[in-house]
């Protein structure tokens, strides 16, 4: 069943080409339909490829590289051999691989059918659908990928995609100028892992997962450190960590199914499954790093998302938020943590993104939360389920944000250098989790109508419900996939085990445990309790609680902008004068002298004898003095 | 005379090589004989000519032996005894793709791009451009290379100045006078090369006696290498020798923009890696830290200026630089993958590049302008253009799966065993490279049309099929270049084998390669690392 998988990636593929050959002429819906059921095909092969991973004996030490038995390597053929360098296209089936296969293929399938409804009407309708398929082509190769370098053509497969995505109305100039953007960002996410994938080459020989994991304990602290703080590069730009977030938020030019899919769901959870995936390489000094650069992202944006109008803005700045969690548990070595938290939050803020899409779409194209409110009524199932989505989120027990979310704060709580203020940063964003959410769903969907009348919501058709529901359905229950209670129960743990060289235990006693999930509770509920006072009854004014600092997000990216567009453009252009003026103008400087020499000489050969002559004479008596002159010194 | 044509029936099979370089000389002597009143069978028939030249290359290739690492196909008859020069034609892994490349775009350019007037001299010229260029990357003779290397200049100054655009006059004088300074150089280290360098036995030309038997000393072989490096680095061209190529490549006519960046560019790169590594091994060795950092700083300079140019033809001029800088640092970083890396790099900029040009004459040809800002929203007129046009620009950028990713993998990975911290500032020219193409892609492409951009036509289906081989060959060699590699391998091993022989250089060994053990299980791990 294993050697199925290359079907995963292939189906999309295949339904990229036909769309790439005969979309336009599949039109609307079918081509969408098309994309879906290649989605969907390489979902169900996920799971007969997951069947197939399961049969294999986990206790079996006879894999490669020490993971035990469930590690299948499906090598399709050899790409880029030349001298010791052996690169192959080759797909890797193990529990991180499918573990990741397994929600790409499901959270992508039902945007791909959210999608045949959303973008309905569209002139560019088949096209959307054939990238969405090359997204999901590459996203595949990105998790599927044995080596470093097939990653890597996920990776940037993904990122070209995003930009072509996010630059799908490519007549509005700010969706060109965010596509542009974001692919440039992430390539300097991508010069890192680059560069670390050529250390890890040149120090180990190979670029394959299994020899990397292997040869890990050889390396060199100092070796080890810089590949993990490249790869931290690699994944803060993918993943939109500090200070490389600041194309995620302008990302939301692109349709909203392709936030919630792309920037929310999958493509942006690529830099913690990098992490995760070369955890044997990453050092405690890496990982403390990491835990910083996670926490400080986690509070930043979650910041930001306080006082952000546009109802797409918020759920970015969350996204990032929610991915400097899934750093902080990674830095804090809660491997798992981060991968259940990368499954839940892809359930719930894919949720959330379509629920908004479907909210934007009833409205008319408004994303403006300023002109929505008491939106439950005419779109009930948008409501309820997105509702399912801001509970989950902000962390209310049973819902699955609880339980990874949980499990993530516990982890900083033990990270032994500085647990309690990761601890305690991650429980402040909790709190303004909470809060910005629920504010965001009493402003869209509680309170007074704000849109103008000739304004008229409705609901979304099924196409778009029935993607909503199943996601809401996951959103509630998701947690269940590790489940802390009792230790059988943490399934993701154990499944994922094999795949870490240093699995994760907490030490903490029971009674911390219950204790920090009660403050995490409470945090929770608070933001809750504050909200509903400001923003649903009104108690508390609301003037003050969206400052122009968090709205502008700190003025980081403004100030990257002003940069690039000011002092770096002026150098660009001083690089480009010079080349102009000093180094062709040297050269044309060179062609004029030759010629102004050459015509300084010309009449020097008149024809005339007595000038040469008396060149002559002229030239004897200078040698004459010179000598003499040299004789006497 | 006599001497050459006994050339072409040289060898025991059918004489391929001197064929591939012949059949575009009878090609052209035919279109150039051609009555003056049927100009319009020049292209046709020159097209014929180039074809079949094409066709004889793909057989080369087909009928190439991958696994030898020596010169295959060699034939030699003697040309001038007394001075020990030869006729002598061979190729090798390095070689035979320059060969492939030149012998299959020539045609297609021909087919593909109307020079608008005098298509008698334009497809003539065109013509002893491939025969040239296939002359230069096949001889095996210093005397009979030096002929070759200039032959190719006298049609591409002509193409330039005939059938260029406004600054044409200029461009082709700056382009015959910087490249033929170059060449001055170049013939007086040949010379020397030979008269100083040549066995005990005579004076000879042959590039493997010279090359193999390395009979000049330590300095008299450096000087010589200056002068021969100086003059390929003009023709590649790096910074700051560059700048005849913005000029001509933005004068040149569509064709001859291709030709100059498919094919003439590479005469440099080849000429470093035959006429520099080969012949100079202790001398490259001694200059390789110039070499690779000349190379980097082609590769950012290139790029920076690139992003500010205004005139889009001018800009994939730049781009060039930027590219064939990353040759430069993988021909001199010494490794297999990094020497590799930068042959398949020569084939895949005349790809990118080559379809960039193409590309760019095409909207000329619609629009009447390259001025970046004078264009906007094309890609709402013209969606197939823009579509060839993004997967071109991907490629040029690098994106895995397509062939650009291939040779600049390769090349900093090779070079980062040897060169480390030269590699991790090219390696940001990945980063610039993205932002200069999407950058002006934007600009053109993007936007709101106006009225004259909503008028672009679409692509026409001749335009179309000659686009198609190169964004074919663009996926192709993206996805499985592994032919490519396995020919050049052994002419890369041997190439260094040579190098490590003749010089103190070593060829580091990339990390030892780890065994995989079973029994290294999650629990035996050093502690100090984690």
């Amino acid at each position: 069943m294993v050697e199925l998988v290359w079907l995963i990636p292939a189906l999309p593929l295949a339904g990229f080409a036909v769309l790439l050959l005969a979309g336009p002429r599949l039109g609307e819906p079918r081509a969408g339909w098309l994309a879906t059921a290649a989605s969907a095909g390489s979902f169900l092969f996920t799971l007969i490829t997951f069947g197939g991973l399961l049969g294999l004996d986990s206790a079996d030490t006879g894999g490669a590289g020490g993971h035990g038995g469930r590690w299948f390597v499906s090598t399709l053929f050899e790409w880029m051999p030349i001298g010791g360098l052996e690169v192959d296209a080759a797909l890797l089936v193990d529990p991180l691989s499918m573990t990741m296969a397994l929600f790409v293929t499901g959270v992508g399938t039902l945007i791909h059918l959210y999608s045949v409804g959303y973008m309905h009407g569209d002139p560019k309708y088949s096209k959307f659908f054939l990238y969405l398929n090359l997204f999901l082509f590459s996203m595949l190769m990105l998790v599927l990928g044995e080596n470093l370098v097939v990653t890597f053509l996920g990776w940037e497969g993904v990122g070209t995609c995003s930009y072509l995505l996010i630059s799908f109305w490519h007549e509005r100039p700010t969706a060109a100028t965010a596509g542009k953007k974001a692919f440039v960002t992430n390539r300097i996410g991508d010069f890192g892992f680059m560069v670390a994938t050529f250390l890890l080459w040149t120090t180990l020989g190979t670029v394959s997962y299994a020899g990397l994991a292997a040869g890990a304990p050889a390396l060199a602290t100092g070796t080890a450190t810089a590949v993990s703080l490249l790869l931290l590069l690699a994944a803060a730009g993918k993943s939109a960590q500090l200070p490389l977030y600041v194309w995620l938020p302008d990302a939301m030019e692109g349709p909203t199914p392709v936030s919630a899919m792309v920037h929310a769901a999958t493509m942006v959870t690529a830099g913690v499954y990098l992490l995760v995936r070369l955890n044997p390489v990453l050092t405690d000094t890496a990982l403390l790093i990491i835990a910083i650069v996670g926490a400080a992202t986690a509070l930043f944006a979650a910041l930001a998302a306080v006082a952000q109008h546009d109802i797409k803005k918020v759920l970015a700045y969350s996204t990032v938020s929610q991915l400097g969690y899934m750093f902080l548990a990674i830095g804090s070595g809660a491997y798992v943590a981060a991968i259940f938290h990368v499954v839940t939050h892809a359930f719930f803020k894919g949720l959330l993104f379509l629920g908004s899409g479907s909210v934007i779409h009833g409205l008319g194209d408004e994303q403006d939360m300023r002109r929505m409110g008491a939106l439950r009524a005419a779109m009930p199932i948008t409501a309820v389920t997105f509702i399912v989505g801001w509970l989950a989120i902000a962390g209310v027990p049973p819902l699955s944000g609880f339980w990874s979310k949980d499990e993530i704060l516990l982890a900083a709580w033990e990270q032994p250098d500085i647990g309690p203020l990761l601890w305690a940063v991650g429980l402040i964003t909790a709190l303004l989790t909470a809060y910005y959410m629920s504010r965001q769903t009493f402003l869209v969907f509680f309170g007074g109508q704000r849109w103008e009348d000739d304004v008229h919501p409705h609901e979304s058709p099924a196409t778009m419900t029935l993607p909503l529901v199943l996601l809401a359905g996951a959103a509630a229950i998701g947690g269940i996939i590790n489940l802390p209670l009792v230790g059988d129960w943490l399934v993701l743990e154990h499944f994922l085990e094999p795949v870490l060289a240093h699995p994760h235990d907490f030490t903490s006693t029971t009674s911390t445990k219950l204790g920090l999930a009660f403050v995490a509770v409470i945090a929770g509920l608070g933001g809750i309790a504050f909200a509903i006072r400001a923003w649903l009854q009104s108690r508390i004014s609301t003037d003050r609680l969206e400052p122009a600092l968090l709205e502008n997000a700190f003025h980081v990216d403004s100030s990257i902008s002003k940069f690039v567009g000011g002092p770096g453009t002026k150098a660009f252009e001083a690089a480009a004068t010079a080349d102009r003026r000093v180094v062709d103008g040297a050269v044309n400087g060179v062609a004029r002298l030759v010629r102004m020499i050459g015509e300084a000489i010309r009449p020097l050969q008149s024809g005339y004898l007595r000038h040469y002559a008396s060149g002559v004479a002229v030239g004897a008596i200078i040698l004459v003095v010179w000598l003499a002159l040299r004789g006497v010194s | 005379m006599g001497s050459l044509l006994a050339a072409a029936g040289a060898g025991s099979d059918f004489p391929l090589l001197n064929a591939l370089i012949f059949v575009p000389v009878v090609g052209a002597l035919v279109v150039a004989l051609l009555p003056a009143s049927r100009p319009d069978l020049a292209r046709p028939l020159g097209t014929l000519f180039a074809a079949v030249g094409g066709a004889l290359a793909l057989a080369l290739a087909w009928q190439f032996d991958a696994a030898d690492p020596g010169f295959q196909f060699e034939s030699t008859v003697s040309w001038i005894p007394a001075l020990g020069i030869s006729w002598n034609v061979g190729v090798d892994g390095i070689s035979l793709w320059m060969v492939v490349l030149t012998s299959l775009v020539v045609p297609i350019v021909l087919a593909g791009v109307d020079p608008h007037h005098n298509p008698k001299p334009y497809t003539a010229w065109m013509l002893l451009l491939q025969a040239g260029s296939v002359g230069a990357f096949v001889a095996l003779d210093l005397f009979l290379f030096f002929v070759m290397f200039e032959v190719v200049l006298v049609p591409m100054y002509l193409l330039i100045a005939g059938w260029g655009y406004e600054g044409r006059r200029y461009a082709a004088t700056k382009f015959f006078i910087y490249t033929m300074a170059g060449s001055a150089l170049l013939l007086v280290a040949i010379i020397a090369t030979a008269v100083l360098g040549s066995p005990d036995s005579g004076i000879t030309f042959d590039l493997q006696t010279l090359a193999e038997g390395q009979f000049l000393g330590q300095n008299t072989a450096r000087l010589c290498f200056v002068a021969f490096a100086i003059a390929f680095l003009v023709k590649v061209p790096v910074v700051p020798l560059h700048t005849w190529l913005p000029d001509a490549h933005t004068e040149a006519p569509t064709a001859g923009s291709v030709v100059l960046a498919a094919v003439l560019l590479k005469l440099g790169t080849y000429g470093l890696l035959r006429f520099g590594l080969y012949l100079f091994p202790e001398a490259s060795d001694w200059a390789a830290p110039v070499l690779v950092t000349v190379g980097v700083v082609g590769v950012i300079w290139g790029a920076i200026t690139a992003a500010m140019q205004r005139d889009l033809k001018r800009l994939v001029a730049y781009s060039s630089v930027a590219h064939m800088g990353f040759i430069v640092l993988g021909i001199f970083a010494f490794t297999a993958q990094a020497i590799g890396g930068g042959v398949i790099q020569m084939v895949n900029h005349g790809i990118s590049t080559g379809a960039l040009f193409l590309l760019v004459g095409m909207l000329y040809e619609r629009r009447q302008t390259r001025q970046i800002d004078e264009l906007a929203g094309i890609q709402s007129a013209a969606p197939v253009y823009a579509g060839v046009f993004t997967l071109i620009m991907l490629s040029s950028v690098g994106v895995p799966g397509l062939n650009g990713f291939v040779g600049e993998f390769l090349i900093l990975i090779g070079s980062f065993e040897t060169r480390r911290w030269w590699t991790v500032v090219a390696a940001t020219g990945v980063i610039l490279a993205a932002l200069y193409l999407l950058w002006a892609y934007q600009r053109v492409f993007h936007g709101p049309p106006a009225a004259a951009d909503r008028q672009t036509a679409d692509l026409r289906r001749g335009e179309l099929a000659t686009l198609a081989p190169f964004v074919i060959a663009a996926v192709a060699l993206g996805v499985y270049p592994k032919p490519l590699l396995n020919a050049v391998e052994p002419a890369a091993d041997k190439l260094l084998e040579h190098l490590e022989i003749h010089s103190d250089f070593e060829v580091p060994d990339p990390g030892d390669p780890v065994v995989v053990d079973h029994g290294n299980g999650a629990g035996e791990h050093d502690e100090d690392g984690h």
